[in-house]
């Protein structure tokens, strides 16, 4: 990001210092201060992996404890010079299982914590993830994916964990999982991604594709004043009324944090509304459907779609990330042929968007599912597929580190007419 | 400017193309274009191959990557024989003759000079063939003002070595303007 001074607003601090009144200082420090946050606010070149870390910083988030890991390293490297700059911490760890770990404890003390990885980093969270789950504390893991199973190719991308974000952790617990296909959705979904975490008490997951977290593009963020955040809802109650997980009519309960004067206890064991363990059968089926109520119950505030050119589509498009960029593409070459095609892009993958998929499968002949991976997305739209044959749902699948181009896609479409 | 320009640079890792890529993007966005800029390289630091691709438009850019090249810079043999065949017909073709002994196909537009050396000869340092031969195939192809690239220089690169980079800028300029005298 461009920090430069103008002439002018060093001047300032200067002229107000010959005043020597201490009031008029402060002003026009403040003044400085919007002065050079306006500044900031130009239009820039930048990666999505840069975009994460600033839209983290705008959310609000002051612990980053992570193991740099490429595709991802560049969120650490940018929060590891801004999070000191601000009154934040930044915690190199030892591995992915202690990153995790550090950024659920910090955010149990009242900290909005983040972490980024890659999939082999991902992986070792996936334990600690559930923890965060079950004892409904809030933090956001940011996913670069890279290509293949363990180290793979690191440089390269692939969509190999559509799924495991969904179900890597044991448990069966819900996930809320979001995925941008540019750099501003980058910075805006990271934004959301920390709100969401704090208005759900859950472990949010935001993937990016390799691509995306690599490439430039040119962005204006918004003003910070147009920027909304969301913070936990601290408990109103007096300290011995306090109850960990207490729901409100939402499904959302008040969160205390450590040193706040409020007692409870923290245990990755089934536990009572006061956080201590129970095994009685009644008490666990209550935790763990309330897990699962806080996001079937709220899915119209999660679920985000974009719906392209889908309204004379005979033929669909379901991709999400990277490769939604690339059906766009192969949409306006198809359309330019006179073929109406349309994409369905899921911003929010998880909770899948049921809704809309049966919607789009009940007006098209076909849909085209584009993915960097076996076939993970199409799993979920042939799920939907009740009353289809299954030939209506093709598969463009691609796993050797490289992009499904437009012309791949377009070469299906020509298929299938 | 046409619907889009496409333009790979291509080498070898620590050859900074990806920079290279970088000072361009930027110089198009302060000409108030739009662009995406994508990268591809091995996990090596040094070595290996790499190559940067900024697409400049004034439309949305779906796609990021260069799949058809309007300019084709290669600073390698390796990434000449890769890349070449994705050149458009009448695209520009500008290699570092230093490294590139053969041309599988001639494109109209082959630009030929050896940069590496005359980095080395004429700016006692290797490290500018990057921006050397970026200003070549500014000048070459126009689609960036000068202006903007040597703003988008001195944002790009460590303040030691701006004014580096500038003669580098100004002597790949001057190599476009002589080429062919």
């Amino acid at each position: 990001m461009q920090n430069k001074k103008t002439s002018k607003s060093v001047k300032t601090p200067q002229a107000s210092k010959a005043a020597g009144t201490q009031k008029k200082k402060v002003k026009a420090e403040s003044k400085l201060n919007e002065l050079q946050s306006s500044l900031e606010r130009k239009t820039v070149v930048m990666q999505g992996n840069e975009a994460v870390a600033y839209g983290a910083l705008d959310a609000g988030v002051n612990f980053f404890a992570g193991y740099p890991i490429t595709p991802s390293t560049e969120v650490a490297e940018i929060l590891s010079a801004e999070l000191p700059k601000r009154g934040g911490t930044f915690i190199q760890m030892e591995d992915e299982i202690a990153s995790i770990c550090a950024i659920t404890g910090a955010s149990l003390a009242g900290a909005k914590a983040l972490t980024a990885t890659s999939g082999p980093g991902f992986s070792l969270m996936q334990e600690g993830m559930g923890f965060a789950k079950i004892t409904e504390t809030p933090c956001v893991v940011v996913n670069v994916m890279r290509n293949g199973p363990s180290t793979g190719m690191p440089t390269s991308p692939g969509q190999g964990e559509i799924q495991q974000s969904r179900w890597g952790s044991h448990g069966d617990a819900p996930a809320i999982v979001l995925y941008p296909d540019s750099v501003k959705e980058s910075y805006e979904l990271t934004i959301r991604a920390v709100n969401l975490s704090e208005k759900y008490r859950t472990c949010v997951v935001l993937l990016l594709d390799e691509v995306i977290g690599h490439m430039r593009e040119s962005v204006t963020l918004p003003d910070m004043e147009k920027v909304r955040v969301i913070s936990r809802i601290k408990p109103t109650v007096p300290p011995n009324w306090y109850k960990h997980y207490d729901e409100n009519q939402k499904y959302l309960s008040p969160l205390a944090s450590f040193g706040d004067g409020y007692r409870f206890h923290v245990t990755g064991l089934t536990h009572d509304s006061h956080g201590f363990p129970t095994g009685k059968p009644t008490e666990s089926a209550e935790m763990n459907d309330r897990l699962r109520r806080k996001i079937t119950h709220n899915i119209r505030d999660l679920v985000q779609i974009e719906s392209h050119q889908m309204e004379d589509a005979e033929i669909a498009i379901f991709a999400a990330g990277i490769t939604a960029r690339s059906a766009k593409a192969a949409i306006a070459m198809a359309r330019y042929r006179g073929i109406k095609v349309g994409l369905l892009r899921p911003l929010t993958i998880w909770p899948f968007p049921d809704d809309a998929v049966r919607k789009m499968l009940r007006n098209v002949e076909t849909v085209i599912v584009p993915e960097l991976n076996q076939g993970q997305f199409s799993r979920e739209i042939i799920r939907l597929t009740k009353d289809k044959s299954e030939g209506d749902v093709v598969l463009i699948k691609k796993v050797n580190g490289q992009l499904i181009t437009p012309n791949d896609i377009l070469r299906r479409i020509k298929e299938v007419i | 400017m046409e619907k889009s320009y496409e333009v790979r640079l291509s080498g070898s890792g620590g050859q900074g193309l990806i920079l290279g890529g970088i000072i361009l993007a930027r110089a198009a966005v302060l000409d108030k274009h739009k662009i995406t800029q994508t990268q591809s390289y091995g996990p090596e630091s040094r070595g290996g191959y790499s190559r940067a691709d900024v697409i400049i438009s004034d439309r949305d850019i779906f796609f990021p990557e260069a799949t058809n090249f309007n300019c084709l810079l290669a600073l390698t043999q390796e990434a000449c024989d890769k890349y070449i065949f994705d050149l458009r017909e009448d695209g520009i073709l500008i290699v570092d003759t230093t490294f590139v002994k053969n041309l599988a196909i001639v494109a109209d537009n082959t630009y030929e000079l050896p940069f590496t050396e005359i980095a080395q000869e004429e700016l006692g340092s290797a490290i500018t063939t990057n921006v050397l031969s970026l200003a070549f195939l500014v000048k070459i192809t126009d689609i960036v003002s000068e202006k903007s690239l040597e703003t988008s220089i001195k944002e790009s690169v460590k303040p030691a070595f701006v004014s580096l980079n500038i003669k580098a800028m100004k002597l790949g300029f001057k190599l476009a303007k002589n080429y062919g005298n």
